[in-house]
Parts: structure tokens; sequence; C-alpha cells
């Protein structure tokens, strides 16, 4: 196994040659542009042998990829931001025709006005659409997880997206280990080349029906969603065994008896651990790595412990008139505890950077906090 | 008119009888000629229109082949991606056909029609043109003609702009081939589809579709003006290679007045004499226009 020092849009690239993808169409879009223009790279130099087609919008990006799935091919795309709201009414299509394809998205704000910093309002936006969604919070991570979205979205049929931080990890240069081809065969095997549909067999996919076959299907899908959910850990495992990382759903770090945790999802979670093993910390992070479905279970298991008094969550997203969208799952994952932990947000809309600085002000404010004021905004905190 | 017999027409059928459609729907029975050019190695991808009803609610289906829906703006990336699929997955025989009608080629298809045919896939797609949003009832479309009524351009008011040139369009991209057709001249849009399945890269089909209710004619008038939009010169039959002007299918003698085509259509009712002849002249023009080009050949 090799290790190069590389970008999280190489590592993608890296993972989708690694998968055997058949099929890749996708457009540019700062900052998921250097996604797309190494894989042209490993195309042009024929190190990747599959089909690669540069469309013209992202609408039609996925759009194409829905049709190789249709055809029983492995796709994938990588978006980010307005390319991602452009794909909104294929997303509900393609978990709806339950096809396994995988896309990568490095968050950016949405306009207006024009930002292209590190909100993840572009995929938390999507929550909806019946995608699986992953936050990535390291450049092996992203890598790792793309592979580890073929092998899911194939075993659930429903297709999965992978999230990472917009410049602080699409563009930062890390140490990774790129896998060897049987390594990544062994866990996820080559694609049949066989189509999906057979000629002698016609049938007529996924038109006009009832609200009685819509719910049913819908049923059907849910139960597809939790099941992705139960069969995470299982698949983690084997993804440890194969090439000897790990990655949980809901992760802890810091002391057992933390008082204070912070809890984030995607880069930020970079920030918080090197902020919590300065000697003498007593807070600990949980890092939510799995978003949809959400790991109630997970985050209820660690948040009830009585030791624990309060959660800062760090969101870089805002849904108006709410507040940040993963406090939000966070106080639905709590709702029912006789003696649940007081949640402050700490808000980063807007991709605003978190350092060291902010998190020391954000614990000496957090006590301060009363029940019913939730959000600390980060820009204050500057 | 003398009724003339095809008893030459492949006698496979590939539409089902007892479809949803609308009697006299000039679009269902293209569908059942050109899948008769096509044959059973034929896969469709139909985007939002009457054909999403047409094709019925799964699990029936009206066509005796593999039939994909796709939304509405993304039946041309969804078939160039089902045809290089099907190619990784080691098929290169099945022809994917996009069937879309006057909205999902002219209007909200256009860009993703423009993209495939600039990339040149290797995808038959097909408008079948009946001049307005008709599964949503008779909205204007960028494909209606000038002067004609519709529930968003209602009279007494009626469309005052042309119908958008989409043979045009197609033509500046070079495609390897693109042709219009009607059900009034079968023979020739099964020679056209059968030409169209011998040739790889992007194909374009114009089917002008007469629409009983939303052009408020009687069911059984759909050949005949399908055969006086020809014989009018407002939608003559021609084929284009590489953009460039090949044929014209059918030359009448002399053109019959265009009043002989709108008359009988109710969504023309409100023309006046002067619309008719400023009607008159447009086709004229653009007919001239198509006997210079055919003249170059």
């Amino acid at each position: 196994m090799a290790q190069k020092i590389i970008t999280g849009n190489q590592a993608v690239a890296y993972a989708v040659k690694l998968a055997r993808t058949q099929v890749i169409s996708a457009f540019p879009i700062t900052p998921q542009t250097t996604v797309v223009e190494t894989l042209a790279e490993m195309w042009a130099q024929g190190e990747y042998t599959g089909e690669f087609v540069s469309v013209e919008s992202e609408n039609s990006a996925l759009a194409y990829c829905i049709g190789a799935a249709y055809a029983g091919a492995r796709a994938f795309t990588a978006t980010s931001s307005h390319g991602l709201a452009y794909m909104h009414e294929l997303l509900h299509w393609a978990s709806g025709a339950r096809l396994p394809l995988v896309m990568a998205n490095a968050n950016r704000a949405l306009g207006a006005p024009w930002c292209i910093e590190s909100d993840q309002i572009d995929s938390l936006a999507q929550r909806d659409t019946g995608w699986i969604q992953f936050y990535c919070s390291s450049v092996q991570e992203i890598l790792d997880t793309v592979i580890f979205a073929f092998r899911l979205a194939e075993e659930v049929r429903l297709p999965v997206m992978v999230c990472y931080d917009g410049f602080y990890l699409s563009h930062t240069y890390e140490a990774a280990a790129i896998p060897e081809q049987p390594q990544v065969d062994s866990f996820l095997p080559a694609p049949a080349r066989k189509p999906a549909f057979d000629i002698d067999n016609p049938e007529n996919r996924h038109g006009l029906v009832s609200a009685e076959a819509m719910a049913r299907l819908l049923n059907v899908r849910y139960r597809a969603t939790e099941m992705a959910g139960e069969k995470y850990e299982l698949l983690d495992q084997e993804f440890y065994r194969a090439f000897g990382r790990s990655y949980e759903a809901v992760e802890y770090f810091g002391p057992k008896q933390a008082g204070t945790l912070f809890l984030t999802a995607g880069g930020m979670a970079q920030t918080i651990k090197s902020f919590l093993t300065v000697p003498g910390r007593e807070e600990a992070l949980l890092r939510v790595k799995q978003f949809r479905p959400f790991p109630s279970a997970g985050v209820r298991d660690i948040l009830s412990c009585s030791h624990v008094e309060r959660v800062i969550v760090a969101d870089r997203n805002v849904c108006m008139g709410v507040g940040g969208i993963f406090a939000q799952e966070v106080r639905a994952a709590l709702y029912g505890l006789p003696h649940p932990p007081q949640v402050i947000e700490l808000n980063l809309a807007g991709g605003v950077d978190l350092t060291p600085e902010m998190l020391e002000k954000a614990l000496a404010a957090a006590p301060g906090y009363a029940a019913d004021e939730k959000i600390m905004w980060a820009v204050e905190l500057l | 008119m003398k009724l003339q017999v095809f008893n030459d027409l492949p006698r496979e059928e590939y539409l089902f009888c007892g479809h949803t459609a609308c009697p006299g729907c000039a679009a269902t029975l293209s569908v059942r000629y050109l899948t008769k050019a096509l044959g059973k190695k034929t896969v469709f991808v139909i985007t939002a229109s009457c054909f999403s009803i047409i094709a019925g609610q799964p699990p029936l289906r009206t066509l005796d082949l593999n039939v994909y829906h796709c939304p509405f703006p993304s039946s041309a990336a969804v078939g160039s991606g089902l045809k290089r699929g099907l190619t990784a997955a080691g098929d290169d025989q099945t022809q994917v056909l996009v069937l879309a009608g006057d909205g999902g080629t002219f209007d909200i298809g256009l860009q993703g029609l423009s993209a495939a045919a600039e990339r040149n896939e290797d995808i038959i797609f097909v408008c079948y043109d009946n001049e307005a949003y008709m599964n949503t009832g008779m909205q204007r479309s960028s494909a209606s003609p000038y002067g004609s009524q519709s529930n968003t351009t209602p009279a007494p008011l009626a469309k005052p702009t042309p119908k958008k040139d989409i043979m045009s369009i197609i033509a500046a991209h070079a495609i390897p081939y693109a042709a219009t057709a009607t059900v009034a001249y079968p023979r020739d849009l099964l020679a056209k589809f059968s030409k169209a399945g011998t040739i790889k890269g992007f194909r374009f089909f114009h089917l002008l579709s007469p629409c009983p209710p939303g052009w408020g004619i009687e069911s059984d008038e759909t050949i005949e003006l399908s055969r006086l939009a020809v014989e009018t010169g407002v939608f003559p039959l021609y084929e284009l290679e590489d953009g460039e002007f090949v044929t014209l299918s059918h030359k009448p003698e002399k053109l019959l007045p265009v009043a002989d085509y709108l008359r009988p259509q109710r969504r023309f009712s409100t023309l006046t004499a002067a619309d008719h002849e400023k009607i008159q002249n447009s086709v004229e023009h653009g007919w001239k226009k198509l006997l210079a080009r055919a003249g170059n050949r």
C-alpha cells in the first residue's frame, strides 16, 4: 500500500478509479473541480478505463449516472453547492429508483451572494432526498469512504453521498495510504458486465403509480435506509479486515467521564481533536460521520450518560428560524430522556473557520447560557 | 382520396392495443410505426409527457419493450447514460430511444438535448410535437405556432410569436442524422427509422403529431391534418446528414393554401384573413429557403 501526499479531491479520484467505476459523468464547480480534473487525467493516461463524460450541467451529470445505473453500470459523479441544488429533482429520482450511485460532495455555501466557503447547507438541504450521507474528517477517510460507499450502496440499493469540507479537506494535502487493487477488489467485487434488464422480458419501470403503490415503495425504501444503518458496523469491520482502518458511525474521542462534549461532523473534528489533546483539557468530542440514516441510538447512548451536562454542537450550516441542522438532529435524538444534557449551538454558518481560540471562548461562555438561549454565533466570537 | 393499403410493413407489434392514449393520437401511432422499424432490441427512455401515461401504470405496460421513465429535463442525459452504461455492461447492440414531447424537446429538455447532440451520443432522440403541453391540458410551448390558442394563450388572445425552429437548432449541431416525419406518410416514417437504426451517433426525429383534443379536430382527422401540414408546406418532410440538407422526402407539385390546414382546427379560430395571409407568406418563405437548400445538393 503506497503512501501519497494528496488532497481530498484527489483522494476521491483514486477511490473512484480503484472502485472500478464504469461511468463517470460530472460538471466542474469550485471546490470540487479537481476531482473531475484528476479523473480526466487518469482517463487520458489510461489508468481509468471506464467511460468519462463531461456534461453541460449538474442536472445532466446526475441524469447521466441514473441512465448508466438503469443499464446496470457502476456510476459516479461529484459536485458541490449550487451543483447539488441543481440536481435536486434527480436526487429524489435516484433514490426512488433504488439506484446504487455514489456521489462526492465538497461542502460549500449557497448564494446569494456568491460564496465558495465551506458551509454544509448544500448537502444538509438534501437530507430528505433519500440518499445515505456520510461526512468525512480527513483525506484518508474520504478515500476510504468512497470505496465503502459503493459497497454499501450496492448492498442496500440506495445512493450514497460522501461529503467533505470544501477547501479545508478538498484542497488540503494530507498523507494517505492508497490501497492496492486486489485489496479493493476483495472488499468491493468488480461490477458484473451484464445489462440490468432483459430484452426478452421487458418491463415498464418508474412510470405513474397510485398513492397506495407509492406508499408501499416508500415503506420498503424506508426499511432499506434503516438497513443501511444496521449494516454499517458489519461492513466497517469487513473494511477493517481488508484495509486495517475503521470509522465508526458515531466516534467518541477524549476522556471517558467528560461533562462537556463537543459534537460535530466533518473536518471540524480534526480541529477539536487537536484542541482536546492539549494537556489539562477535560472535554470530549462526539463526531457524527453518518448523517442519513441518523444514528440517533448511538448519539443518545453517549449523551444520556449522567456525567454529560452539556453538549456544544459545532454546526457549519443554519436552518433559518430553527438553528444548526446537526443540533436539531441531536435534540430529536435526545427527546424523551428524563435528564437530557443542555444543547448549545456553536454556529459557523457561512463557512467560518473553527479555531482553538473560538473553542476556548465557547467553553467559557457556555455555562452562562440559559435554556432558551441556544445559538452562539461564531462570527461574534471572532 | 384514394385508400392506400400497406401490406409490406413489418407485422411485429410492439404497441399493445388497449392503451390509454386519446383516440386519434398521432404520437401513439408514430410509436407503433417506429418500433416496427427498430425492432425488439430497443429500450425506451420516456420523459414527462402524454407518453408517461400512455406507457401504462407499472407493472402494466403498453410497449412490449423495456421502458425507463425519467424526470422532465433529463431525458437526453438519461438516455445517453443508459447507452454508455450498456456499453460498459457489454451490450453494444441495443438501441436507446428517447421519447419526448415538444415540452421535453423545445423547452425544458433543450439544454440536455443540445449537449447530448454536441457530444454525438449514440442515441435516437424522438420528439413527438403536438405543439403545446397537452398532458397538462393544452398550455402553450415554444413549439406552438403563431396564432394558436391554448389555455395560457386563450382567445381572444393567441400566441403572438412564431414556432421555434427546432430543426435549424438541431442542424447547427451537425449530428449524423435528423429527419422530419408524420404518420400520414408511414412508409417514409418507417424508412427513416430503419435508416436511423443503421447509423451510429446522435439521431434526431421531429414528428408532427396532431392532437385531436388539443387542436380541436375530430379523432378521424389526424392523418388528414398530418398530410395537410405537409401538402401546405407547414411541415415539410426532409432529412439532414451531418447538419447538411440531404433530401426533400416529399415535394408537392404545388403547395395547398395554408388556410386549408388552419381552418379545420379550433385552436386557430381567432385568426383573421390578415393572419392567414401572414402565415401563408411565412410558410412560403420557409418553403423557398428549403427548396434552395435542396437545390444545392
